[in-house]
Order: structure tokens, then C-alpha cells, then sequence
């Protein structure tokens, strides 16, 4: 398979992959604003999906002030913000197009009637159905693009990157949204869990789909520690750094043993094998979120130079 | 005249480039007025030999991997003969192709009304005196100014301006050619001088760019404008081509790196 | 389809019966579905086009182009015989240029023609076939009698709507294919592939061939990823090729891939920028170099555009006689130079009888065709022709024959053109049939599909 090829499957599955990771951002976000909260922390909340996402100048300097409509406006649908959930799902389609061929119809059609439909989609639209409208419907179409993946595509190579890109993105997304979050959600340590705190870690557990996992695995109060527990360290959850990790070890021991990159992702998955949360937390989860950020980006690389010629 | 010559050109890189090739024309013809003792071109990365369209000999140089520099060193010993700037009309390159117009030497007013003087008298001095009169005429009127014009200039901004570089002469030399209807093309090479006390324009200089014009039954004549004289054992043909784009020693293109910084260093010596 | 005495001609006997026991209305019901069934196949292929994900299609015809296999063997012995000659002659003047020195075509419409490219100088390209790939326009004004428009000898497009052409009518009208004895023409991938691996550099055997794109925003990039896919070979674009040692390689997930023959649907101009267009970022930069080496075959070869050149056309005929010492089997238009003072007046004086093109224009752009043009428009080519002659030929207004289309349910007499895609490897053959273009508009004689030009599917009787 051409390098180029490779290389866009692998980001028309990263786009996807963030423009659900987006809806799940913003989807959490919407629901803890729900809650009284004092402007200030308010203003915070909504701050979070821009520092997430970049652009803050530009949201600045277009949208003004950081209100939830105007914050769901520029990450949702702005076709002018390069990492808006409609720029991304077209950045997608559009790498999705150039490499059409080595995709099956189902896969194609999902990604191109997701174009069309956000291509539709009109902010006062949003607006009238409700936020979380958009927000379960970006979920949906990016559980549908994967499942038509799953399910239609031959377990070649262009299967291979489609996953690559997938678990390397949610890695990173995962990581980011919850430095951020931590830093919003323990102002104060780890300590006094509050109604309102209850309510909010029930919030962010949600935006990754783990409520339920979450009462499965512990018994009691939702606390920090165990959120972080699950969220960074458990193989089991599907969005978790471990899961992500070990994901793309295994497709890289598949795709090519001895390879820069495999070796990287194995010690990486080796590293988070041998972690317990507890010292995490005692050095700063912060620090250990971003550094792992750092990394999974020089794996990005890796797996770039390796296999796609870049 | 035995003469050594010693180039370096060196570009630095603002920061690292991942890939870069380039074309090399960088050793000299086989012809009658010159014979390689010896000659090397070396470059950092891979270098292989062709020959272009022109029969020029070139090379490719690739160097991947980041890099924040490219060296190309040239060494060599010619032997010169003077032939009174006269090559043989032979040499498998049909005349008739250098009557072509090419974008640094496209025919515009100015260069017609510049010539016309000179095409008015040709009938009467002959081909050969008429090749004269337009080299001259063209140092007289565009005065020689190092560094003065970028490598994109054309043959009509060097007449507008004034100024130009030999470059600059070549193509005003080969576009005056083509009013008088005669096939001229360019050549990049090299010029040995003594120094500065010869008086000559781009003296010090030894990368060199002049013209050769067609002349029936007598061949190739050279026309060295910015010095307003036919080639001598002085000068070492590197390349022929119908302009600069053609004939240029050095065209690259690279992958990453930013803005570049050439730096370049030549030594003609005779023994 | 009829004779000169208004009798059905013999190719068309049989689908004539059909036709007369079809209902008007059914053809119109076909006609419908194939818009259908071409707008789902094109999609298929679109990947690229207009952003609603479809493409501006070519309007298709119903009913097919009939030549009787006589009338084939004229006309693929004629193409085939001009494809000889001119791969001849390409080899002739990037070498010793015989043809030149004999003066059988003067010196200065080769060698003064930016079409002729000194970077092909002297370059030996392997059996010494330079176009591997050409369509060669063909009308036919009386029986037997063949008039050949223009030989596409860069990178002539337009064989997919052939095969897509034949694909449809083959689900519409299945039982028509069973009355009669059409010639395939899906084969004609397989004929390309074959082709390109005949042309490997020397001493490959087993040759790793691409076919080199523009990329997806090409307006015929449908054409060259459905060729890419029906040989089993990588579309690639510029980027995806790199030059290094003296050799052509592709950047695939298993590293750098040697690259043995490139089927190239970019023009010289951009396929290498450091030796044409320093500007495109479409080429390989490099590829010149390895090509001259003969470690990389390009098909076509560069610098094939002088041979179609619209002035050079006059003289494919000497060709013919000089290489081959063949008498033409079909005729070349008269063409008349402009650069000709004689024959400038002679135009100037006839220009509602004539069709004049403009020498470098193409995609019938640049055209008047005199007996359909007002005095304004004559007027106004008059100036721009005597501004700079050089810039036209002119030739005489061909009867070209008509063919029966459906235009608003009806059939009614149209203009047709036809194609052939001739390919040259170790021989040069021509694949039975071709691209059928007509001419929509009542009377025109413009068969570009950008003027208001449709296609039909060519069938070629087997005998």
C-alpha cells in the first residue's frame, strides 16, 4: 500500500475519532453547566473545550464572549475553525474520498452521509432540537463509521491504519480531557466531595461512557482517585490510556515486530502495566497526563516515518 | 592554457531539510577548444551521471535524512586551446532549435527597437561584424553591475534597467540574435583573470555566463558581452542550453528547510 | 447509418429490424435508466467531482455506433499504420532527424515548435516506441472513405466512457448483443498492461508499473484510478514517487518500492520541475534523469506532443511514405498554414467555407467553423488571424457522416467522430471500436464534450 495511502486512512479514522471525542467534550461540559455554579466557575467550565481544542484568539476575536451558545457554536459546527467537529468530520470525508478505493461502500457512504448531514446543519437548527441532540448524533455516526469499518473492511492493511489512527487519537484525547478536567474539578486536592462534586464526576465519567463501568468495578461514592483509576489505568475500559496503549502495541507487534515505533508503544504499555494510581497522584496525574501526551505524539511519528514515508 | 579550477558552493539551511536533489551541470563539455585533464564533483549525498537533452554532463546529487546543509565541491584541470571563439557548426545540436523564444528571452519592443540600428546595417558588415556590433552595443547600453539582478530577471528588464549581470548580457545578446534571425544560445562556465589590473568586467568573478551565436559555414561564434570579447583559452564551457533554466550549474528542489543561504567560492588558476 | 441512396447501410440492417420492432417509447424508458445506471456507476468512480459527491456526466446515446468489419479493417489499419509512422518519426528526429536533412518536412516547424523538447534529444527509449498510447480522431465523410482529424500522441483521455459505454448498453439491451456479433472491448486494460510491460527498461522482467495522476482533483481522475484498478497496479501521485540512485521508487508502508514504467496522464510540463515547470508540484523531481538513464520508461515518452502538433499533421502522409513506404490508408484533411502567406489570403478570402483552429488550441476552443458563423464572428477571427497567422491552420468543412440519436424521445441524424485507442508495445494494435463522439446540437459539426458533445457505445460487427 502507498505511504500516502496509509497515511490517510490513518487520519480520515483520527478525525472521526476527535470529532466524537469533541461531542463527548462538549456533551459533558453542557451537563455539568447545568448545575448552579458561580459565574466565575461557570466561565471556567466553558473555557475548557477551547483550550482543549486551540484557537482561543480566533473564538476570541469571531465569537467575543465565552458563553456555552457561543463555545458549542465555535467547537460544534463553525466551518471556519479549522478543529470544529464540522471541520474535522470534513477533513475526514475529504481524506476518506482520496483514498476511496481502498475503502468498502459502507464505509464510505457512513462517512460521506455524515458530511452531508452536518454540511445541513444550521446553528439555529442545534439550537431548536436542543444541544444534546447534536451531541449523541456526532456520537452515533462516529459509532457507525467504526462499525462499518468492523464489520465490512477485509483485516488488511488499510483495516490496520484505520485502528492505528483510532486508538492513537483517542489516546491523546483522552489524556487531554482529563487534565483538563482534573484541574476544573479538584481545585482544592482531592478531598470533600460535595453533592455538586458527585454530580460533576458523574458528569465527566459519562463524557467517556464509564458511569456504568464505574459502578461495576467500585462500590460507593464516585472518588477522584478511582475515576483516574479507571480512566488511565484500566485495560478493561475501552477509553482508557492502558486500553488505547495496549491496542496499538498489539496492532504494531502484528504489522511489524522490530519496527522504532513497536518498540516505543511496548514500553509504553509496559510503563502503565507496572503504574499504580496512587503514586501517579502523589507526583501529579497533571504531569503524568501531559507527559503522556508528549509521548503518544513521538509514537505518532514513529509510526509516520515507519510506514508512511513522512 | 592549463588552468585549475576550484568551486565550492555551500547552502545553508534555516533549518533542517528532510530531502533534497538536485541537477548538477557542473563539468565541462568535451569540445574542440577544451580537454579535461581531470575532474571531480562531489556532494554529501548520492551522485549519479547523466546527460541531459542538451549533451550536457550532469548529475544528480540526493541526500535524504535531515540535513541542514549541502556542499557541492568541484576540482578539476582543463587545458584550454583558443579558437577565436569559433566551435565547429557540429556538435548534434541543430541550430534551427536555438531560434526558440524562451521567458528570459522573449522579444519585446525595447529589444526590437534596440537592434533595429544594428539589423539595418547587417546586410552590408556581415554576420559575423553585425555579432560584434550587438555585443558591444549591448555592453555600451547595460552596464555591467555585480549582483545587481536576481537569477529570474529577463532579457527586456536588463535593457529597461540599465544593469544586469552576465546573465542578464546573454540573454540580451540571445534575444537580439533572434531579431536578426540568427540561432544563439547560452553558455555557463567558467573565466579565468588575472586580476583586477586587466581592466576586466568581472574580473575576480569566475563563474561565467556568456552567448554563442550560429553562423552558417563558420559554426558556433561565443559573444561574451560583459566583456565585450570572443571566448579566449580563458574560458571553460560547462553547459549549453537555449537559456539560464537550462544551462544553470546548480537547479535543486528539498523537502523542508525554510530560507537558504548560498555562499559560493571559485578558483580558476593557471599553472 | 444510410448510403448515398438513402438505403440502409449494411451495418445497420439487423439493429434496424430491431429497432423498427421497438416501441419509440421504450428506447426513451432506456435512455432514462442508463442516466441511471451511469450516474450510480459514476458515482462508483466519482470520488473526486463536485462537492454533493456528483460528477457533471457526459451525455450518453442509446443507440450505438455500427461499423461493419470492412470498414474496421480500414480504419484500425489506417490508425495503426499513422501510430507506426509517427513513433518512427519521433525516433527519427530526437536522434539523427534523416527526415529533416531529406527535407521532407522543413527543419523549422519541428525544430522551432516548443512542442519539440530538447530534453528527448537523443534519448533511446526502449523498442524505441515513444507513443505507447494515442487516439487517433477519425471521421467518415463517404463509404469507405476515412478522414483522420488529429493524432493524440501526449495523454489522450476518454477510453473509460468506451468500456463504461459498452458496460451499460450490455445491461440494457442484452438481447441486441445476442443478435449480434460485437467485438469486446473490455479487454482493452489488459491490452494497456500488456503494453506498458513490453516497454520495461532492459533486463526487467518482472516490471512494477504505476499509473501516474494529477491527483483527485483532475477533471479524468475517474479514468485513471479505473485503470489503475482494472491492471492491478498503484495510482500514484508526484508525491508518492521519489528519486533516489539513479532510480524511481514509491513510498509504500513496506518502504521505498522500485518503479520500473510510469503511465504518466500528466503533461511534460509538470512531470518534472527540475527540468520543466520549476513551479508544478505535481512531478517527480529527478525523473528526467533516470529516465535518460533508461532505468524508467514514461509512457508516452517525452516530447511526443511535436507529432501531433497541428502543423505537423500535414505531414503524417510523408511520413507514412518515408518511414514505412506505405501509401496512406486514410486521408489527412488539407490543411491550409496560415504562416503561408498564400495560403492566409486563400483562407481569408474562403473563411465561410472553412473551419479554422488555432494551432496550440484544443477541446474545440479557438475555433470558427465558417459555414456556421455569423459575419461578426468572422470578423472578428479575421483580425485576430491577422495578427499572428502563424497562430492558425485552416481546413476545409467535412461532411461528416451522421448517426441515428435520441434527442427528446425522437430519433434524429447527428454528427459523429470516432476514437480508436491505439496501443504500441510490441506491436501496435488497435482495440476494436473506440469512443464514439456526437455532436447534440442540430447541424453542428463540434463534437467536445465541454461544446455540447454526448457519447455512444461503437460496435464493431465481427465478420
Amino acid at each position: 500500500m502507498l505511504g500516502r495511502t496509509a497515511n490517510n486512512i490513518y487520519w480520515m479514522a483520527r478525525y472521526v475519532e476527535r470529532a466524537e471525542n469533541m461531542a463527548r467534550l462538549l456533551a459533558s461540559t453542557y451537563h455539568m453547566s447545568l448545575l448552579p455554579a458561580s459565574d466565575r466557575n461557570g466561565v471556567r467550565q466553558w473555557e475548557a473545550p477551547i483550550d482543549i481544542v486551540g484557537g482561543r484568539d480566533d473564538f476570541l476575536a469571531r465569537h467575543g464572549e465565552v458563553t456555552s451558545a457561543n463555545v458549542i457554536h465555535f467547537v460544534a459546527l463553525d466551518p471556519d475553525n479549522p478543529n470544529s467537529i464540522r471541520s474535522n468530520i470534513r477533513r475526514a470525508r475529504d481524506n476518506a474520498r482520496a483514498t476511496r478505493q481502498d475503502l468498502t461502500s459502507e464505509v464510505w457512504e457512513s462517512l460521506n452521509q455524515s458530511y452531508i448531514d452536518i454540511e445541513n446543519l444550521s446553528y439555529p437548527r442545534i439550537v431548536d432540537q436542543g444541544f444534546p441532540e447534536i451531541f449523541d448524533w456526532v456520537k452515533e455516526r462516529s459509532h457507525l463509521f467504526r462499525g462499518a469499518i468492523y464489520g465490512t473492511m477485509r483485516r488488511g492493511q488499510a483495516f490496520t491504519f484505520c485502528r492505528l489512527g483510532t486508538f492513537i487519537e483517542r489516546a491523546d484525547n483522552t489524556a487531554r480531557l482529563l487534565s483538563v478536567k482534573w484541574t476544573l474539578l479538584t481545585p482544592n486536592g482531592t478531598k470533600p466531595m460535595a453533592a455538586e462534586d458527585y454530580y460533576r464526576w458523574g458528569s465527566l465519567l459519562r463524557a467517556f461512557a464509564a458511569f456504568k463501568a464505574y459502578r461495576e468495578v467500585y462500590s460507593g461514592i464516585i472518588e477522584p482517585r478511582k475515576v483516574a483509576e479507571l480512566l488511565v489505568l484500566r485495560a478493561d475500559m475501552p477509553r482508557s490510556l492502558t486500553a488505547c496503549v495496549s491496542e496499538v502495541a498489539r496492532i504494531l507487534v502484528n504489522l511489524r515486530r522490530d519496527a522504532p515505533c513497536t518498540r516505543l508503544a511496548e514500553q509504553m504499555q509496559a510503563r502503565m502495566r507496572h503504574s499504580r494510581i496512587d503514586s501517579i497522584l502523589r507526583s501529579d496525574i497533571r504531569r503524568y497526563l501531559n507527559d503522556f501526551v508528549v509521548r503518544n505524539n513521538e509514537l505518532h511519528g514513529k509510526i509516520g516515518h515507519e510506514f508512511m514515508m513522512v | 592554457m592549463k588552468l585549475t579550477i576550484a568551486h565550492e558552493t555551500h547552502y545553508r539551511f534555516e533549518e533542517p531539510a528532510r530531502h533534497s536533489i538536485q541537477y548538477l551541470r557542473l563539468t565541462p563539455r568535451p569540445d574542440h577548444a577544451q580537454l579535461v585533464r581531470s575532474w571531480t564533483v562531489s556532494t554529501p549525498g548520492k551522485l549519479r551521471s547523466w546527460t541531459d537533452g542538451f549533451g550536457n554532463l550532469a548529475h544528480v546529487s540526493v541526500q535524504d535524512g535531515l540535513h541542514e546543509e549541502v556542499a557541492v565541491l568541484v576540482r578539476g584541470e582543463v587545458e584550454t586551446m583558443d579558437t577565436t571563439g569559433v566551435l565547429p557548426p557540429h556538435d548534434g545540436l541543430p541550430p534551427l532549435m536555438f531560434l526558440r523564444e524562451t521567458r528570459y528571452t522573449r522579444l519585446d519592443d525595447g529589444i526590437r527597437e534596440f537592434v533595429a540600428p544594428i539589423a539595418e546595417r547587417a546586410s552590408d558588415e556581415g554576420q559575423v561584424a553585425t555579432l560584434h556590433n550587438l555585443m558591444w552595443a549591448i555592453r555600451d547600453r547595460v552596464a555591467y553591475q555585480s549582483g545587481s539582478t536576481h537569477v529570474h530577471g529577463t532579457a527586456g528588464e536588463a535593457l529597461t534597467h540599465g544593469y544586469g549581470v552576465c546573465q542578464d548580457h546573454a540573454h540580451l545578446f540571445i534575444a537580439g540574435c533572434r531579431v536578426l534571425g540568427l540561432p544563439a544560445r547560452y553558455v555557463s562556465g567558467y573565466l579565468f583573470s588575472e586580476g583586477e589590473e586587466a581592466g576586466e568586467v568581472g574580473a575576480g568573478v569566475a563563474s561565467h555566463a556568456w552567448a554563442e551565436a550560429y553562423v552558417e559555414d563558420l559554426g558556433w561564434v561565443s559573444f561574451d558581452a560583459s566583456n565585450g570579447v570572443c571566448a579566449t583559452d580563458a574560458y571553460v564551457r560547462l553547459a549549453v542550453a537555449m537559456d539560464y533554466e537550462g544551462a544553470c550549474p546548480v537547479r535543486g528542489i528539498r523537502r523542508g528547510g525554510g530560507l537558504e543561504e548560498m555562499t559560493v567560492r571559485v578558483q580558476v588558476l593557471n599553472e | 447509418m444510410n448510403g448515398d441512396g438513402g438505403e440502409v447501410r449494411r451495418a445497420y440492417q439487423a439493429y434496424c429490424e430491431w429497432l423498427r420492432s421497438v416501441p419509440p417509447e421504450r428506447l426513451s424508458e432506456k435512455h432514462q435508466q442508463a442516466d441511471i445506471l451511469f450516474r450510480r456507476l459514476g458515482i462508483t468512480f466519482a470520488v473526486h467531482g463536485d462537492d454533493d459527491g456528483v460528477e457533471r456526466l457526459i451525455p450518453f446515446d442509446v443507440v450505438p455506433r455500427i461499423l461493419d468489419p470492412d470498414e474496421w479493417r480500414t480504419v484500425s489499419h489506417g490508425v495503426s499504420q499513422r501510430v507506426r509512422a509517427i513513433n518512427a518519426f519521433l525516433d527519427d528526429i530526437y536522434h539523427e532527424q534523416e527526415i529533416l536533412k531529406a527535407g521532407r518536412i522543413p527543419s523549422t516547424l519541428v525544430l522551432n515548435n516548443p512542442a519539440f523538447r530538447p530534453e528527448a534529444l537523443g534519448l533511446d527509449v526502449p523498442r524505441r516506441v515513444y507513443v505507447h498510447v494515442a487516439g487517433v480522431d477519425v471521421v467518415r465523410v463517404g463509404p469507405d472513405e476515412f478522414y483522420v482529424l488529429e493524432d493524440n500522441c501526449r495523454v489522450p483521455s476518454g477510453v473509460s466512457y468506451m468500456m463504461e459505454n459498452r458496460e451499460t448498453m450490455m445491461r440494457l439491451f442484452p438481447d441486441l448483443f445476442s443478435q449480434h456479433r460485437v467485438a469486446p472491448v473490455n479487454h482493452y486494460p489488459e491490452v494497456l498492461l500488456r503494453t506498458l510491460r513490453a516497454v520495461a527498461p532492459p533486463g526487467v522482467s518482472d516490471p512494477t508499473i504505476v499509473v501516474l495522476t494529477p491527483g483527485h482533483f483532475n477533471s479524468a481522475y475517474f479514468e485513471h484510478a479505473f485503470l489503475a484498478r482494472e491492471m492491478g497496479v498503484e495510482l500514484v501521485e508526484g508525491q508518492d514517487l521519489f528519486v533516489d540512485d539513479n532510480t524511481v521508487f514509491m513510498r509504500t508502508t513496506e518502504g521505498p518500492q522500485r518503479v520500473h514504467v510510469i503511465y504518466r496522464r500528466i503533461d511534460d510540463d509538470f512531470i518534472d520541475p527540475l527540468a520543466f515547470n520549476a513551479y508544478s508540484t505535481l512531478g517527480v523531481p529527478g525523473l528526467l534523469s533516470v529516465a535518460r538513464n533508461g532505468r524508467v520508461t514514461l509512457a508516452n515518452a517525452v516530447g511526443t506532443g511535436i507529432a501531433d502538433d497541428k502543423a505537423v499533421y500535414a505531414y503524417v502522409p510523408d511520413m507514412i511514405a518515408f518511414y514505412l513506404g506505405e501509401k496512406p490508408i486514410l486521408n489527412n484533411v488539407p490543411t491550409y498554414a496560415l504562416r503561408n502567406p498564400d495560403d492566409c489570403a486563400y483562407v481569408l478570402d474562403h473563411l465561410e467555407e472553412l473551419v479554422v483552429k488555432e494551432v496550440a488550441g484544443a477541446g474545440g476552443y479557438g475555433m470558427l467553423v465558417g459555414p456556421f458563423s455569423t459575419a461578426e464572428q468572422r470578423s472578428a477571427f479575421r483580425t485576430k488571424i491577422l495578427a499572428s497567422p502563424e497562430s492558425f491552420i485552416a481546413q476545409p468543412t467535412l461532411k461528416l457522416s451522421t448517426c441515428p440519436t435520441l434527442i427528446n424521445g425522437e430519433l434524429v441524424s447527428r454528427h459523429v467522430d470516432l476514437r480508436p485507442y491505439v496501443l504500441t508495445g510490441e506491436t501496435t494494435t488497435a482495440v476494436p471500436g473506440g469512443l464514439t463522439r456526437v455532436a447534440l446540437r442540430d447541424g453542428s459539426l463540434v463534437v467536445n464534450s465541454s461544446q455540447g458533445g454526448g457519447t455512444k457505445d461503437t460496435w464493431v460487427l465481427e465478420g
